[in-house]
């Protein structure tokens, strides 16, 4: 199968979309002159010209709600975030117009709007620019939320939250975009991956790593090394999106290995760990033979230090030193 | 719209330049030579990897800051956006401290913490510092809501990016402002472009930026050459005057120009492209020749005789050794901890209060 990068698989998927509906735009600051801060819409305003592809002022709460409005006659807007964290600037916007427009107008009213952008910290850019708010937008009824770790799994998931007819929150990854990996060609036809699904990414018998975006290559490294120097194979599941969440997946390598390490680049506090975790104990308590762990962000705002970045982020060393504490 | 023009007035002989000493002036001079010195410095370092993230250099800009500040009383106050190494330096932040922020070294001006969009230095009045665009503009009303609240007789200078007029929460600011009669300065700092974004793209305006204020009944003005040092002080100093005497906003758009790319991880510093796209080469040239602000200045000051070439060599000469000691000290300083993390959140915790010791504020393992 063909590589292209992370990056490169978003832009595919941005441009067979707007090509297939022409309902589909992208909007944000420099998405089209300047071909995007991090070029994943290289090309595409070149290509699709300024009606598809819009540059904004930079004003979030104007042009998502913008979005908002124009999504409730029908358009599909992707709006991007330079970074997510700029959410912050749009938060009513988000929360109480696209999350609350279909449940106030008692069902009257679809709102099928994407907003997506890079959502990690990692980079150095500081606190103000370095939150992962997908608990927080998963913690509004109404909002879908997605987090991709891989190229396959941003085109295949992007190319559905155009198409869904729901908001949805698409978190991507500024340390992810350069990645390569197998992505299917578009000649073989149309490619999706539907929301809700996880993906078990890695098999194993004796621990189930749970995990999210780049928390998975996380995990993923983890496992390798558990099994090269402790014999220890594990489960590792993406979960790909947040909401909805794929219940089943989880309950099912829970029930296989019995013990649980999540990985999570959110803060503890109420992180989408936090959740999972409580989900754990409720459903699959009896499948347990150890408490679930968590390894997520030490709990402050990201710092700038760069080597001390490093270390305030999920790192295998972390995960692997859980998992032989519940071994 | 204002774009830099040389301007058919000489400020130099206006009440408020024709105070200055020759002393002063020189001193005005070395301010912006030492801005421009430990930015060159600090990008040398970036290059090196020194640093990590952002890096937006003021380059180009330095009369804005040099100058404005140089109006400061006990009761003034600045804040500005993530640009922020130039107003810092010309508030009075020492290299050093400076410096070994952007290394992320525990002896920086935020212990590391910020880097080099958030400098902060409380004590000399400088608020910081900010990443989000348009963030700092509520702060900056604040500030002088403060002042007036505890009848002091101050001023608030907010400064802000030609991009950053199109936040809503500038808006409401102003709007606040003109309602309440605080004494803040917005200081519109034009310099044509965010990030890839020419002013014409980003804002519906009738003449420029800075008329925009005449919806919210607040007095504005604009300098048209924003590498004129007296110019600045002119324009600004009126300003500061207004919200002294009179407690009342103004709304300043002040033309400049900044030579390098919008942060140094930009295009114009990406050797494979070493295109911005959204400008010429010749444009930048003709700024860097027509309107540097330091050379501007140092002309005028050598006119007036105030200087010569040899102690102008002399000015730099010693604001690069001052550079070069200032990335000795980051080097040589240490990185923060991992324990580091969890002190400055909470105020009670750091200081063990007994609010800080009741109930639980972290939630590590
Ligand atoms: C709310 C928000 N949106 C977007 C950004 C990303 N961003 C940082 S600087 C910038 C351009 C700002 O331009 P301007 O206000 O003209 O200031 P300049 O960089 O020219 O000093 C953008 C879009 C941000 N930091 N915050
Ligand atoms: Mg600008």
């Amino acid at each position: 199968m063909r590589t292209i990068t992370y990056r490169q698989a978003l832009n595919e998927a941005f441009d067979e979309e707007i090509q297939r509906d022409p309902n589909v735009f992208l909007i944000g600051e420099e998405v089209a002159e300047y071909d995007g801060a991090y070029k994943v819409t290289q090309g595409l305003w070149k290509k699709h010209g300024d009606k598809r592809v819009v540059d904004s002022p930079i004003s979030e709460s104007g042009f998502i709600g913008m979005a908002v409005g124009a999504s409730m006659l029908g358009l599909r807007p992707v709006c991007e975030l330079m970074f997510w964290s700029f959410y912050t600037v749009a938060w009513d916007q988000i929360a109480n117009n696209a999350g609350m427009v279909r449940y106030m107008s008692g069902g009257l009213i679809n709102c099928p709007i994407v907003i997506r952008g890079p959502a990690n910290g990692g980079t150095n850019v500081g606190a103000t620019h370095s939150h992962t708010p997908e608990n927080i937008m998963a913690t509004i009824p109404g909002l879908k939320v997605v987090c991709p770790a891989t190229a396959r799994d941003a085109k295949g998931l992007m190319k559905t939250a155009i198409r869904d007819n729901d908001p949805v929150m698409f978190m991507e990854n500024t340390m992810l975009y350069g990645l390569e990996g197998e992505v299917p060609d578009p000649a073989d036809g149309d490619f999706t991956i539907p929301l809700g699904v996880a993906d078990l990414k890695r098999e194993g018998v004796d621990v189930s790593l749970i995990a999210h975006g780049r928390s998975v290559l996380i995990a993923l490294e983890a496992a390798e090394i558990l099994s090269a120097e402790h014999g220890i194979e594990c489960d590792v599941l993406d979960l790909r999106s947040i909401r909805p969440l794929d219940e089943e997946a989880i309950l099912e390598t829970v029930a296989k290995t019995s013990r649980v390490v999540l990985v999570d680049e959110n803060k503890p506090f109420c992180g989408v760990s936090a959740q999972i975790a409580a989900l754990i104990q409720e459903k699959a308590f009896d499948d347990l033979d150890a408490p679930v762990q968590r390894v997520c962000s030490i709990d402050a705002p990201a710092i700038y230090s760069p080597p001390v970045e490093k270390e305030q982020l999920p790192t295998a060393r972390r995960v692997i030193d859980k998992v032989l504490s519940i071994i | 719209m204002p774009v830099l023009a040389e301007s058919t007035t000489d400020f130099s002989k206006t009440e408020i330049n024709a105070a200055l000493t020759a002393e002063q002036k020189r001193h005005l001079l070395r301010d912006m030579i030492r801005i421009r010195e430990f930015e060159t410095g600090a990008f040398e370092q970036y290059q090196k990897k020194k640093m990590g993230g952002f890096l937006h250099l003021y380059i180009g800009q330095e009369a804005v800051a040099v100058g404005s500040v140089s109006l400061m009383g006990d009761n003034d106050h600045v804040i500005t956006a993530y640009r922020d190494h130039g107003h810092a330096l010309a508030v009075g932040m020492g290299m050093d401290e400076c410096m070994a922020e952007l290394f992320g070294k525990r002896t920086g001006c935020s212990k590391g913490k910020g880097g080099s969009m958030h400098f902060f230095a409380p004590d000399k009045n400088y608020w910081g510092g900010h990443g989000i665009v348009g963030g700092q503009t509520p702060l900056g009303l604040g500030l002088a809501f403060g002042l007036k609240y505890k009848g002091l007789k101050g001023c608030s200078m907010c400064f802000l990016g030609d991009g950053a007029v199109n936040q809503g929460a500038y808006h409401e600011s102003l709007n606040l402002a003109g309602l309440w009669d605080l004494p803040v300065i917005y200081v519109i700092e034009n310099n044509g472009y965010s990030m890839g974004t020419s002013q014409k793209r980003s804002s519906a305006f009738n003449t420029c930026l800075a008329e925009r204020a005449a919806g919210y009944g607040i007095i504005w003005d604009v300098v048209r050459n924003g590498s004129d040092l007296y110019e600045v002080r002119e324009v600004v100093g009126r300003a500061v005057e207004r919200a002294h005497a009179e407690s009342r906003p103004t709304v300043l758009e002040i033309a400049t120009y900044r030579y390098e790319g919008h942060s140094v991880a930009d295009a114009k510093h990406n050797k494979q492209t070493l295109q911005e796209g959204y400008r010429t080469k010749d444009e930048i040239e003709h700024y860097r020749k027509n309107f540097d602000p330091i050379g501007n200045f140092s002309e005028k000051l050598i006119q007036e005789g105030v200087t010569t070439e040899d102690e102008i060599k002399e000015i730099r000469k010693a604001a690069v050794a001052e550079t070069r000691a200032s990335v000795t000290f980051a080097d040589q300083s240490a990185f923060p901890t991992a324990e580091d993390l969890l002190t400055d959140v909470y105020s009670e915790v750091d200081h063990n209060t007994l609010a800080g010791r009741t109930g639980r504020h972290f939630f590590n393992d």
